[in-house]
Protein backbone atom coordinates (compact mmCIF):
# COMPACT_ATOMS: atom_id res chain seq x y z
CA UNK A 1 0.00 0.00 0.00
CA UNK A 2 1.44 3.17 -1.14
CA UNK A 3 1.33 6.57 0.91
CA UNK A 4 -1.68 8.30 -1.18
CA UNK A 5 -3.31 5.03 -0.45
CA UNK A 6 -2.82 5.32 3.09
CA UNK A 7 -4.12 8.78 3.17
CA UNK A 8 -7.20 8.23 1.41
CA UNK A 9 -7.90 5.58 3.55
CA UNK A 10 -6.72 7.20 7.49
CA UNK A 11 -6.88 10.66 6.77
CA UNK A 12 -10.91 10.51 6.75
CA UNK A 13 -10.68 9.13 10.21
CA UNK A 14 -9.17 12.41 12.61
CA UNK A 15 -7.86 14.46 10.10
CA UNK A 16 -10.24 15.11 7.59
CA UNK A 17 -13.34 13.97 9.33
CA UNK A 18 -16.48 14.18 7.00
CA UNK A 19 -18.53 15.10 9.92
CA UNK A 20 -16.41 17.21 12.35
CA UNK A 21 -14.55 18.90 9.56
CA UNK A 22 -16.37 18.60 5.58
CA UNK A 23 -19.87 18.74 7.51
CA UNK A 24 -20.95 16.11 5.73
CA UNK A 25 -23.94 13.67 6.01
CA UNK A 26 -24.75 15.48 9.30
CA UNK A 27 -28.61 13.99 9.26
CA UNK A 28 -28.56 10.72 9.63
CA UNK A 29 -25.34 11.29 12.09
CA UNK A 30 -27.93 12.55 14.97
CA UNK A 31 -30.99 10.70 13.74
CA UNK A 32 -30.11 7.22 13.76
CA UNK A 33 -27.74 7.71 17.53
CA UNK A 34 -30.32 6.85 20.10
CA UNK A 35 -29.11 3.51 20.28
CA UNK A 36 -25.95 2.05 19.38
CA UNK A 37 -27.45 -1.12 17.47
CA UNK A 38 -29.05 1.06 14.27
CA UNK A 39 -25.71 3.32 14.86
CA UNK A 40 -23.31 -0.03 14.14
CA UNK A 41 -26.50 -1.02 11.47
CA UNK A 42 -26.04 2.39 9.81
CA UNK A 43 -22.46 2.87 10.03
CA UNK A 44 -21.90 -0.64 7.56
CA UNK A 45 -24.93 0.74 5.27
CA UNK A 46 -23.30 3.90 4.96
CA UNK A 47 -19.42 2.35 4.53
CA UNK A 48 -20.69 -0.27 2.06
CA UNK A 49 -22.86 2.21 -0.24
CA UNK A 50 -19.57 5.11 -0.17
CA UNK A 51 -16.77 2.39 -0.83
CA UNK A 52 -18.95 1.03 -3.99
CA UNK A 53 -20.25 3.84 -5.19
CA UNK A 54 -16.73 5.39 -5.20
CA UNK A 55 -15.69 2.16 -7.07
CA UNK A 56 -18.88 2.05 -9.36
CA UNK A 57 -18.12 6.17 -10.34
CA UNK A 58 -14.16 5.67 -10.43
CA UNK A 59 -14.69 2.63 -13.03
CA UNK A 60 -16.86 4.54 -15.41
CA UNK A 61 -15.19 7.71 -14.62
CA UNK A 62 -14.19 8.47 -18.42
CA UNK A 63 -17.09 7.81 -19.70
CA UNK A 64 -19.78 9.92 -18.07
CA UNK A 65 -20.42 12.74 -19.89
CA UNK A 66 -19.92 16.47 -17.51
CA UNK A 67 -22.81 17.85 -18.01
CA UNK A 68 -24.64 15.19 -17.05
CA UNK A 69 -22.80 13.42 -13.80
CA UNK A 70 -24.94 14.63 -10.97
CA UNK A 71 -28.05 12.52 -12.81
CA UNK A 72 -25.83 9.65 -13.18
CA UNK A 73 -24.28 9.49 -9.92
CA UNK A 74 -27.61 10.08 -8.35
CA UNK A 75 -28.75 7.06 -10.34
CA UNK A 76 -25.77 4.77 -9.19
CA UNK A 77 -25.87 5.77 -5.42
CA UNK A 78 -29.59 4.69 -5.79
CA UNK A 79 -29.16 1.85 -6.54
CA UNK A 80 -26.66 0.72 -4.29
CA UNK A 81 -29.31 1.98 -1.44
CA UNK A 82 -32.07 0.16 -2.97
CA UNK A 83 -29.68 -3.07 -3.00
CA UNK A 84 -28.67 -1.75 1.22
CA UNK A 85 -31.96 -1.57 1.82
CA UNK A 86 -33.52 -4.46 0.54
CA UNK A 87 -30.65 -6.81 2.17
CA UNK A 88 -31.45 -5.07 5.46
CA UNK A 89 -35.66 -5.54 4.95
CA UNK A 90 -34.79 -9.68 4.14
CA UNK A 91 -32.23 -9.98 7.21
CA UNK A 92 -32.72 -7.08 9.76
CA UNK A 93 -36.34 -6.62 9.42
CA UNK A 94 -36.88 -4.95 13.30
CA UNK A 95 -33.15 -2.53 12.71
CA UNK A 96 -34.80 -1.29 9.41
CA UNK A 97 -37.86 -0.65 11.07
CA UNK A 98 -36.79 1.39 13.22
CA UNK A 99 -33.96 3.58 10.53
CA UNK A 100 -37.81 4.07 8.99
CA UNK A 101 -36.95 6.52 6.19
CA UNK A 102 -32.95 7.31 7.04
CA UNK A 103 -31.93 4.48 4.80
CA UNK A 104 -33.36 5.80 1.95
CA UNK A 105 -31.87 9.58 3.20
CA UNK A 106 -28.32 7.94 2.40
CA UNK A 107 -29.10 8.78 -1.15
CA UNK A 108 -28.62 12.62 -0.50
CA UNK A 109 -26.10 11.83 2.86
CA UNK A 110 -23.43 14.41 1.30
CA UNK A 111 -20.85 12.36 2.07
CA UNK A 112 -21.70 9.31 -0.57
CA UNK A 113 -22.31 12.01 -3.45
CA UNK A 114 -19.70 14.18 -2.07
CA UNK A 115 -16.71 11.39 -1.80
CA UNK A 116 -17.96 10.64 -5.78
CA UNK A 117 -17.88 14.19 -6.80
CA UNK A 118 -14.98 15.43 -5.38
CA UNK A 119 -12.16 12.04 -5.26
CA UNK A 120 -13.89 9.21 -7.42
CA UNK A 121 -14.45 11.23 -10.40
CA UNK A 122 -10.06 11.86 -10.31
CA UNK A 123 -9.17 9.00 -9.06
CA UNK A 124 -8.35 4.98 -9.86
CA UNK A 125 -10.71 2.66 -8.76
CA UNK A 126 -8.69 1.09 -6.09
CA UNK A 127 -8.07 4.43 -4.43
CA UNK A 128 -11.34 5.75 -4.63
CA UNK A 129 -12.42 2.19 -2.63
CA UNK A 130 -10.31 3.02 -0.19
CA UNK A 131 -10.92 6.80 0.14
CA UNK A 132 -15.09 5.49 -0.04
CA UNK A 133 -14.08 3.13 3.16
CA UNK A 134 -12.15 5.74 4.76
CA UNK A 135 -14.94 8.22 5.29
CA UNK A 136 -17.37 5.61 5.55
CA UNK A 137 -15.72 4.83 9.02
CA UNK A 138 -14.91 8.32 9.81
CA UNK A 139 -18.48 9.17 9.65
CA UNK A 140 -18.99 5.95 11.27
CA UNK A 141 -16.82 6.46 14.22
CA UNK A 142 -18.66 9.64 14.83
CA UNK A 143 -21.98 7.71 14.63
CA UNK A 144 -20.42 5.08 17.39
CA UNK A 145 -19.47 7.77 19.63
CA UNK A 146 -22.56 9.44 19.62
CA UNK A 147 -24.71 5.98 19.70
CA UNK A 148 -22.64 4.52 22.11
CA UNK A 149 -23.05 8.03 25.03
CA UNK A 150 -26.50 8.56 24.02
CA UNK A 151 -27.66 4.65 24.67
CA UNK A 152 -25.64 4.41 27.79
CA UNK A 153 -26.31 8.03 29.54
CA UNK A 154 -30.23 8.37 27.87
CA UNK A 155 -31.08 4.44 29.05
CA UNK A 156 -28.03 3.60 30.68
CA UNK A 157 -27.86 0.14 28.13
CA UNK A 158 -24.89 -0.87 25.71
CA UNK A 159 -25.59 -2.47 23.44
CA UNK A 160 -29.29 -3.26 24.58
CA UNK A 161 -27.21 -4.93 27.86
CA UNK A 162 -28.22 -3.15 31.12
CA UNK A 163 -24.66 -1.40 32.13
CA UNK A 164 -25.86 0.95 34.78
CA UNK A 165 -29.32 -0.04 36.43
CA UNK A 166 -31.81 2.57 36.03
CA UNK A 167 -33.92 3.72 38.80
CA UNK A 168 -37.32 2.19 37.31
CA UNK A 169 -35.98 -0.75 37.08
CA UNK A 170 -35.12 -0.94 41.24
CA UNK A 171 -31.76 0.86 39.85
CA UNK A 172 -29.23 3.57 41.59
CA UNK A 173 -29.15 5.47 38.03
CA UNK A 174 -31.72 8.12 36.61
CA UNK A 175 -31.29 8.01 32.98
CA UNK A 176 -30.80 11.59 31.36
CA UNK A 177 -33.75 11.39 28.98
CA UNK A 178 -32.44 14.53 26.99
CA UNK A 179 -30.15 12.71 25.15
CA UNK A 180 -32.43 10.18 24.30
CA UNK A 181 -34.45 13.33 22.47
CA UNK A 182 -33.20 15.45 19.52
CA UNK A 183 -31.17 18.08 21.59
CA UNK A 184 -28.62 16.03 23.29
CA UNK A 185 -27.56 14.54 19.71
CA UNK A 186 -26.57 18.29 18.71
CA UNK A 187 -24.55 18.36 22.23
CA UNK A 188 -22.91 15.52 21.83
CA UNK A 189 -21.64 16.14 18.60
CA UNK A 190 -20.68 19.94 19.63
CA UNK A 191 -18.46 18.04 22.22
CA UNK A 192 -16.69 15.52 19.62
CA UNK A 193 -15.72 18.06 17.34
CA UNK A 194 -14.33 20.08 20.61
CA UNK A 195 -12.34 16.96 21.48
CA UNK A 196 -11.38 16.54 17.73
CA UNK A 197 -10.27 20.25 17.66
CA UNK A 198 -8.48 20.37 20.79
CA UNK A 199 -6.18 17.17 20.11
CA UNK A 200 -5.95 18.93 16.29
CA UNK A 201 -5.74 21.99 16.72
CA UNK A 202 -4.90 23.39 13.13
CA UNK A 203 -8.61 22.52 12.31
CA UNK A 204 -9.61 25.96 14.22
CA UNK A 205 -11.75 27.51 12.00
CA UNK A 206 -10.23 31.48 11.89
CA UNK A 207 -12.38 34.72 13.69
CA UNK A 208 -14.79 35.83 10.92
CA UNK B 1 -62.44 18.36 8.36
CA UNK B 2 -60.67 21.69 8.33
CA UNK B 3 -59.10 20.95 11.68
CA UNK B 4 -57.88 18.15 10.75
CA UNK B 5 -55.45 19.48 8.10
CA UNK B 6 -54.41 22.67 10.25
CA UNK B 7 -53.43 20.15 12.79
CA UNK B 8 -51.31 18.52 10.53
CA UNK B 9 -49.78 21.52 9.03
CA UNK B 10 -49.14 22.92 13.07
CA UNK B 11 -47.51 19.58 13.17
CA UNK B 12 -45.56 19.46 10.48
CA UNK B 13 -44.32 23.15 11.41
CA UNK B 14 -44.09 23.35 14.93
CA UNK B 15 -44.21 19.50 16.92
CA UNK B 16 -42.31 17.48 13.97
CA UNK B 17 -39.99 20.05 12.89
CA UNK B 18 -38.04 18.82 9.66
CA UNK B 19 -34.48 20.59 10.85
CA UNK B 20 -34.68 20.75 14.82
CA UNK B 21 -36.78 17.10 15.35
CA UNK B 22 -36.00 15.09 12.56
CA UNK B 23 -32.27 16.41 11.73
CA UNK B 24 -33.28 16.68 7.91
CA UNK B 25 -30.91 19.34 5.75
CA UNK B 26 -28.89 19.47 8.08
CA UNK B 27 -26.18 20.32 5.85
CA UNK B 28 -27.58 23.57 4.19
CA UNK B 29 -28.98 24.04 7.61
CA UNK B 30 -25.49 24.19 8.64
CA UNK B 31 -23.92 25.99 5.59
CA UNK B 32 -26.41 28.73 4.63
CA UNK B 33 -26.82 30.12 7.70
CA UNK B 34 -24.35 32.45 8.47
CA UNK B 35 -26.75 35.81 7.25
CA UNK B 36 -30.48 35.97 7.48
CA UNK B 37 -30.89 37.48 4.05
CA UNK B 38 -29.18 34.02 2.41
CA UNK B 39 -31.28 32.33 4.90
CA UNK B 40 -34.52 33.57 3.74
CA UNK B 41 -33.51 32.97 0.16
CA UNK B 42 -33.05 29.55 0.69
CA UNK B 43 -35.64 28.66 3.57
CA UNK B 44 -38.52 30.43 0.59
CA UNK B 45 -36.94 28.57 -2.14
CA UNK B 46 -37.02 24.84 0.12
CA UNK B 47 -40.42 25.73 0.87
CA UNK B 48 -41.54 26.00 -2.54
CA UNK B 49 -40.07 22.65 -3.73
CA UNK B 50 -41.08 20.54 -1.05
CA UNK B 51 -44.72 22.06 -1.71
CA UNK B 52 -44.50 20.49 -5.17
CA UNK B 53 -42.49 17.54 -4.73
CA UNK B 54 -44.56 15.94 -2.28
CA UNK B 55 -47.68 16.18 -3.54
CA UNK B 56 -46.56 15.01 -7.11
CA UNK B 57 -44.53 12.62 -5.45
CA UNK B 58 -47.75 10.97 -3.45
CA UNK B 59 -49.37 11.15 -7.24
CA UNK B 60 -46.80 8.94 -8.48
CA UNK B 61 -46.65 6.39 -5.68
CA UNK B 62 -50.54 5.90 -5.23
CA UNK B 63 -50.86 5.41 -9.29
CA UNK B 64 -47.62 3.67 -10.60
CA UNK B 65 -45.47 2.22 -7.55
CA UNK B 66 -47.68 0.68 -5.08
CA UNK B 67 -49.00 -3.18 -4.93
CA UNK B 68 -51.81 -2.95 -7.08
CA UNK B 69 -51.77 0.78 -8.11
CA UNK B 70 -51.54 -0.05 -11.63
CA UNK B 71 -54.80 -1.76 -11.76
CA UNK B 72 -56.34 1.16 -13.59
CA UNK B 73 -54.42 0.09 -16.60
CA UNK B 74 -55.61 -3.47 -16.96
CA UNK B 75 -56.75 -6.18 -14.42
CA UNK B 76 -53.06 -8.23 -15.52
CA UNK B 77 -51.10 -5.40 -13.77
CA UNK B 78 -53.37 -5.83 -10.54
CA UNK B 79 -51.06 -8.08 -8.27
CA UNK B 80 -47.68 -6.05 -9.39
CA UNK B 81 -45.79 -4.39 -6.70
CA UNK B 82 -43.13 -1.72 -7.86
CA UNK B 83 -42.20 -0.19 -4.42
CA UNK B 84 -38.51 -1.27 -4.69
CA UNK B 85 -38.50 1.31 -6.85
CA UNK B 86 -39.71 4.43 -4.91
CA UNK B 87 -36.06 5.39 -3.68
CA UNK B 88 -35.06 6.25 -7.73
CA UNK B 89 -38.96 7.71 -8.43
CA UNK B 90 -38.81 10.32 -5.63
CA UNK B 91 -35.26 11.62 -6.33
CA UNK B 92 -35.42 11.46 -9.99
CA UNK B 93 -38.71 13.32 -9.48
CA UNK B 94 -36.74 16.11 -6.98
CA UNK B 95 -34.16 16.38 -9.15
CA UNK B 96 -36.29 17.25 -12.17
CA UNK B 97 -38.69 19.25 -10.29
CA UNK B 98 -36.11 21.53 -9.30
CA UNK B 99 -34.84 21.88 -12.34
CA UNK B 100 -38.38 22.91 -13.81
CA UNK B 101 -38.67 25.30 -10.88
CA UNK B 102 -35.20 26.77 -11.98
CA UNK B 103 -35.89 27.50 -15.49
CA UNK B 104 -39.87 29.11 -14.36
CA UNK B 105 -37.93 31.38 -11.92
CA UNK B 106 -35.54 32.11 -14.47
CA UNK B 107 -37.84 33.33 -17.14
CA UNK B 108 -40.65 34.42 -15.22
CA UNK B 109 -38.74 35.91 -11.91
CA UNK B 110 -35.23 36.77 -12.60
CA UNK B 111 -35.08 38.69 -9.52
CA UNK B 112 -35.63 35.94 -7.32
CA UNK B 113 -33.76 33.61 -9.03
CA UNK B 114 -30.75 35.66 -9.24
CA UNK B 115 -31.41 36.33 -5.19
CA UNK B 116 -31.43 32.32 -4.50
CA UNK B 117 -28.61 31.87 -6.98
CA UNK B 118 -26.42 28.69 -6.46
CA UNK B 119 -28.99 27.38 -3.67
CA UNK B 120 -31.94 26.34 -5.88
CA UNK B 121 -29.68 23.50 -7.84
CA UNK B 122 -28.26 22.19 -4.30
CA UNK B 123 -32.28 21.79 -2.97
CA UNK B 124 -31.81 18.59 -5.13
CA UNK B 125 -29.21 17.11 -2.65
CA UNK B 126 -31.41 18.87 0.54
CA UNK B 127 -32.00 15.56 2.17
CA UNK B 128 -35.08 17.48 4.10
CA UNK B 129 -36.40 17.04 0.04
CA UNK B 130 -36.53 13.37 0.16
CA UNK B 131 -37.25 13.00 3.59
CA UNK B 132 -40.75 14.72 3.26
CA UNK B 133 -41.11 12.51 0.77
CA UNK B 134 -40.43 9.11 2.30
CA UNK B 135 -42.09 10.53 5.37
CA UNK B 136 -45.31 10.85 2.82
CA UNK B 137 -44.86 7.04 1.90
CA UNK B 138 -44.59 5.88 5.45
CA UNK B 139 -47.22 7.70 6.48
CA UNK B 140 -49.67 6.65 3.68
CA UNK B 141 -50.61 10.41 3.87
CA UNK B 142 -53.35 11.04 0.78
CA UNK B 143 -53.04 13.14 -1.87
CA UNK B 144 -54.37 16.56 0.00
CA UNK B 145 -53.00 15.84 3.38
CA UNK B 146 -49.49 15.31 1.46
CA UNK B 147 -49.86 18.94 0.26
CA UNK B 148 -50.63 20.47 3.71
CA UNK B 149 -47.69 18.50 5.13
CA UNK B 150 -45.54 19.29 2.06
CA UNK B 151 -45.59 23.00 2.97
CA UNK B 152 -46.10 23.29 6.47
CA UNK B 153 -42.73 20.91 6.63
CA UNK B 154 -41.43 23.44 4.25
CA UNK B 155 -42.45 26.55 6.06
CA UNK B 156 -40.90 24.84 9.24
CA UNK B 157 -37.47 24.40 8.16
CA UNK B 158 -37.67 27.66 6.53
CA UNK B 159 -38.34 29.58 10.10
CA UNK B 160 -35.39 27.13 11.76
CA UNK B 161 -32.97 28.34 9.19
CA UNK B 162 -33.80 31.84 9.95
CA UNK B 163 -34.07 31.78 13.44
CA UNK B 164 -30.33 30.08 13.60
CA UNK B 165 -29.29 32.39 10.83
CA UNK B 166 -30.05 35.72 13.10
CA UNK B 167 -28.72 33.96 16.60
CA UNK B 168 -25.32 32.98 14.48
CA UNK B 169 -25.65 37.01 13.26
CA UNK B 170 -25.36 37.88 16.91
CA UNK B 171 -22.80 35.63 17.73
CA UNK B 172 -20.12 37.34 16.14
CA UNK B 173 -19.95 39.51 19.11
CA UNK B 174 -19.26 36.63 21.73
CA UNK B 175 -15.48 35.14 22.69
CA UNK B 176 -16.52 31.65 22.05
CA UNK B 177 -13.57 28.88 23.07
CA UNK B 178 -11.40 28.39 19.85
CA UNK B 179 -11.83 24.94 19.52
CA UNK B 180 -16.08 25.20 19.63
CA UNK B 181 -15.56 28.20 17.38
CA UNK B 182 -17.74 28.12 13.89
CA UNK B 183 -19.48 24.67 13.05
CA UNK B 184 -19.02 23.35 17.30
CA UNK B 185 -21.06 26.37 19.19
CA UNK B 186 -23.20 26.53 15.99
CA UNK B 187 -24.17 22.66 16.89
CA UNK B 188 -24.73 23.73 20.77
CA UNK B 189 -27.09 26.86 19.58
CA UNK B 190 -29.53 24.23 17.16
CA UNK B 191 -29.20 22.02 19.77
CA UNK B 192 -30.91 24.66 22.42
CA UNK B 193 -32.82 25.78 19.61
CA UNK B 194 -34.12 21.87 19.66
CA UNK B 195 -35.02 22.24 23.21
CA UNK B 196 -37.24 25.62 22.34
CA UNK B 197 -39.11 23.99 19.66
CA UNK B 198 -39.85 20.81 21.98
CA UNK B 199 -42.07 23.04 24.35
CA UNK B 200 -44.37 22.28 20.77
CA UNK B 201 -45.27 18.91 21.82
CA UNK B 202 -48.19 18.01 22.66
CA UNK B 203 -50.13 20.87 21.21
CA UNK B 204 -53.58 19.56 19.85
CA UNK B 205 -56.02 21.76 17.80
Amino acid sequence: MNKKQKEALLDPLFNNNPISLQVLGICSALAVTTKLETSVVMSMAVIGVTAFSNLSVSLIRNLIPPSIRIIVQLTIIASLVIVTDQILKAYLFDVSKQLSVFVGLIITNCIVMGRAEAFAMQNTPGDSFLDGVGNGVGYSLVLLFVGFFRELLGSGKVYGITVLSPVTEGGWYTPNGLLVLAPGAFFLIAVFIWINRAWKPDQIEAVE
Amino acid sequence: MLEHYLSLATKAIFIENMALAFFLGMCSFLAVSKKVDTAIGLGAAVTFVLAVTVPLNNLLYNLLLREGALSWISADFATLDLSFLTFLTLIGTIAASVQVVEMTLDKYAPALYSALGVFLPLIAVNCAILGASLFMVERDYNFAESAVFGLGSGIGWALAVIALAAIREKMRYSDVPPQLRGLGITFIVAGLMAIGFMAFAGIQL
